[in-house]
């Protein structure tokens, strides 16, 4: 078991070099330093010293790759893809274009993200699994192919649309719950509430179908009919046999999102005002904040893989038969 | 006779190519018994015949809006849905007005007949402008055209409802009595009901925006007075050509990938699973922000490289469905690369290897048209996604340009009036409906294709 997460963890190492290099790619290559500080100092009017003081200062004056006029190891570190790119390794993401530690901006911004990802998680999941289960158990009849029908309805109309109803229904008009905003501790609630529960029901037409196909697949297997044989009731059935097996399918599918939580949403953060990674991310596509998003392109996928190993795992912890070697 | 030069953007080119392409797609499966007959399951669904019908009113005013010239010595590049509408597009308002308004949304000093100034909700300059009085007069004259266009709508339908009728009964050989007796109960294997039904709402739909829309404002004006429907009507390109043109640039990823990867294994099948792993390890919205980022750079530092604004904003659709096909082929690539993996262990294509077929045309010959169906799937899938996809996009501030009329567009400036009170609503209204029919009848069709192709569901 332990070899085996160390040897994942090894695999991701080749992976998150591809990334890397993708990304240094993408931001020093298609637009030159001497570009980004252009745009951002105004186009034309700029001098070439306003736009070399405006690169000291963040330090994308060096050469990308290699820097001639340094000696030894030096010629190698003394370059912006040391600089900006090798040390994310060690999770040193440097400073924003405005000169905050993006580190400490990332580690204390993932906490009002996490606040509202994981409640909308796990509720979205008890309120899918269990309309999944209700379908499943009425299938073949009016209330399924209605509930399917809604589901498929459900799905698409637009997760802006969910938010802007949400928005105006719940504070607009019955003024239950303020319209954006958010506080620490116990307070935190009142403005946690409106994205979660809207969250939720974004979420319900999509998760609901997903469910209900993995539940019919399992309906239909031999050991369901052999329970029934045997003389278990319906609900025994669903409960005991049927959910238990889907647990496989239903983990591939929620335990990689668990690292991602962190990053949040973008669009539900920016709406309601949460100062969460999401919004961080938002605030610094629209500030073309580069080194921003060059970070958080990073994390997400640091993330994502961490995700991968752990959804193995969990593998292992619901199903004895696999075993991770 | 004016003199008109055509345009072509490069969103318009591929649109075409993919026209063209679907042509003789459908001709081929049309010619081929094995290949037509999942396709007539498809239409013998009934949510999915009329998912079709829908699909198809949005696809043709698509291809109109696609068509794009230069009028006479006008510089404006319009296209022919633009100059088939006409005043739609040119009745423009001073600011927001609601829907079926005869006056302005905001209130103005105007100056009365007596030669007195006040504050008051000036008239509209084009929404209503018939009407003497138009307090008392408007929903009387609504009322009217409604009840014309309704009328006409049926009478549209009676006769193009006959004519198919005769045609069936005439192909049928039997009576047109006996035809209707057998469309009536549903006999004919075509769900011709659900057709004549959606083809009537569609054209008495129709007919009610052309009886009221050359008079009224029918779901209001913008902020700079633009009329909401003439921009709803013009999102839907945008809208399909995401949803279409990305797939084209992810179809030749996927489908060479993921099926070499599958066939070749070894150290081939290692570089494309390390090319796929790595690039899905990246959000896809944060890699797409990135990229778009990149282009907005780039683009506002070689401002000369992209010409008027209608093309600049056309170059900037077009890297977006690029950039989408980037970060979606992945999942396709790996379907693919498992079924062709199980397929490449079957004896027919051992025993092709034997004999000594090169690998290209065992490739085109026994697995290409055997994974088919998964990519016809996963497209058809993939679509009403990628619709939704462009609205949050939008939002998010890496969506198409600002100045390209898009749902997301629409929707985001519309929520910048959210605070004012009474609150400006019918621009999202209007956008979320039209994204909503496209998406809905999007998945509908997605269902039915799926349910007929999909062998593991066919067996059942």
């Amino acid at each position: 078991m332990m070899a085996y997460i160390i040897r994942r963890v090894l695999y991701a190492i080749p992976i998150l070099i591809g990334v890397n290099l993708i990304t240094f790619t993408l931001f020093f290559f298609v637009n030159s330093p001497d570009d980004m500080a252009f745009m951002h100092l105004g186009a034309k009017r700029v001098t070439a010293e306003a736009a070399l003081k405006w690169k000291q200062e963040r330090g994308y004056d060096k050469p990308l790759v290699y820097n001639g006029s340094k000696e030894g190891i030096e010629s190698l570190t003394e370059t912006i893809f040391f600089e900006k790119s090798v040390k994310l390794f060690v999770f040193d993401f440097g400073q924003s274009d405005d000169g905050r530690d993006i580190g400490y901006d990332i580690s204390q911004r993932m906490w009002p993200s996490l606040a509202i990802a994981l409640p909308a998680l796990l509720v979205g999941l008890l309120v899918n699994i269990t309309l999944a289960m209700l379908l499943a158990f009425f299938r073949a009849t009016y209330i399924d192919i209605s509930g399917v029908v809604l589901g498929v309805t459900m799905m698409s109309i637009s997760s802006l649309f969910y938010i802007i109803g949400g928005q105006y229904l719940m504070s607009k008009l019955w003024h239950l719950v303020p319209i954006s905003g958010y506080d620490t501790g116990f307070d935190a609630f009142k403005f946690l509430l409106l994205p979660v529960i809207i969250g939720v029901i974004g979420g319900i037409g999509s998760g609901t179908r997903w469910y209900r196909t993995i539940f019919l697949e399992e309906i239909n297997k031999d050991y369901v009919r052999t329970s029934r044989a045997k003389g278990l009731s319906e609900l025994k059935v669903l409960f005991k046999h049927v959910l238990k097996n889907a647990m496989i399918p239903i983990l591939t599918g929620v335990v990689v999102v668990i690292p991602l939580l962190f990053i949040g949403s973008l669009v539900t953060e920016a709406f309601f005002g949460i100062p969460g990674l999401g919004s961080y991310t938002i605030d610094a596509i629209n500030h073309q904040d580069f080194s921003i998003v060059r970070a958080m392109v990073f994390l997400g996928s640091v993330l994502y893989i961490l995700g991968l190993i752990l959804t193995d795992i969990s593998y292992t912890l619901v199903d004895p038969r696999i075993r991770l070697e | 006779m004016m003199n008109i030069t055509p345009v072509f953007l490069w969103t318009d080119i591929l649109i075409f190519v993919l026209v063209v392409a679907i042509t003789i797609f459908v001709v081929y499966t049309i010619r081929h018994e094995h290949l037509r007959s999942p396709w007539k399951k498809v239409f013998q669904r009934r949510l999915g015949m009329a998912a079709f019908l829908v699909l198809m009113c949005y696809v043709s005013i698509g291809l109109l809006d696609s068509i794009h010239y230069k009028k006479g010595n006008d510089a404006e590049i319009i296209s022919l849905f633009d100059d088939l509408v006409g005043g739609l597009r040119t009745r423009v308002e001073k600011t927001y007005s609601a829907p079926f308004a005869t006056h302005l949304f905001s209130k103005e000093m105007i100056q009365r007949a007596d030669g007195s100034k006040a504050r008051a909700y000036p008239r509209l300059k084009y929404g209503g402008a018939h009407l003497q009085e138009p307090d008392k007069e408007k929903w009387g004259d609504i009322l009217q055209r409604t009840i014309e266009a309704l009328v006409v709508g049926l009478l549209c339908w009676l006769i193009l409802t006959s004519i198919m009728v005769l045609w069936l009964a005439r192909r049928k050989q039997q009576s047109w009595q006996a035809m209707c007796v057998r469309l009536w109960h549903g006999q004919e294997s075509l769900p011709w009901k659900v057709i004549f039904i959606t083809l009537g709402l569609l054209i008495m739909w129709w007919l009610l925006v052309i009886k009221l829309s050359p008079h009224y404002h029918i779901l209001g004006t913008d902020k700079v007075g633009e009329d909401v429907l003439y921009q709803s009507f013009k999102s839907i390109r945008t809208g399909l050509v995401i949803g279409t043109l990305t797939t084209l640039f992810m179809l030749p990823f996927a489908i060479s990938l993921g099926i070499m990867a599958g066939y070749f294994r070894g150290w081939v099948d290692d570089v494309i699973q390390y090319l796929y792993t790595t690039l899905s390890s990246i959000p896809g919205v944060l890699l797409i922000a990135a990229a778009v980022l990149m282009l907005q750079v780039y683009m506002s530092n070689h401002p000369d490289q992209f010409g008027d604004v209608i093309s600049r904003a056309d170059a900037r659709l077009l890297f977006l469905c690029m950039i989408l096909g980037v970060t979606s082929w992945t999942s396709l690539c790996r379907l693919l690369r498992g079924e062709a993996m199980k397929i490449s262990q079957v004896e027919y294509i051992q025993a092709a290897n034997a004999f000594g077929v090169r690998h290209l045309r065992v490739v085109t010959r026994h697995i290409l048209p055997n994974v088919m169906h998964i990519v016809l799937i996963t497209v058809v899938l993939d679509f009403s996604g990628l619709v939704l996809a462009e609205a949050v996009l939008s939002y998010v501030g890496v969506g198409v340009d600002p100045t390209t009329n898009s749902w997301g567009n629409m929707i985001n400036s519309a929520r910048l009036e959210m605070a004012r009170e009474p609150m400006v609503w019918w621009s999202l209204i209007a956008a979320f409906s039209f994204m909503f029919m496209l998406v809905l009848a999007a998945n509908l069709f997605a269902d039915a294709v799926r349910d007929a192709f999909d062998p593991r569901i066919q067996r059942k």
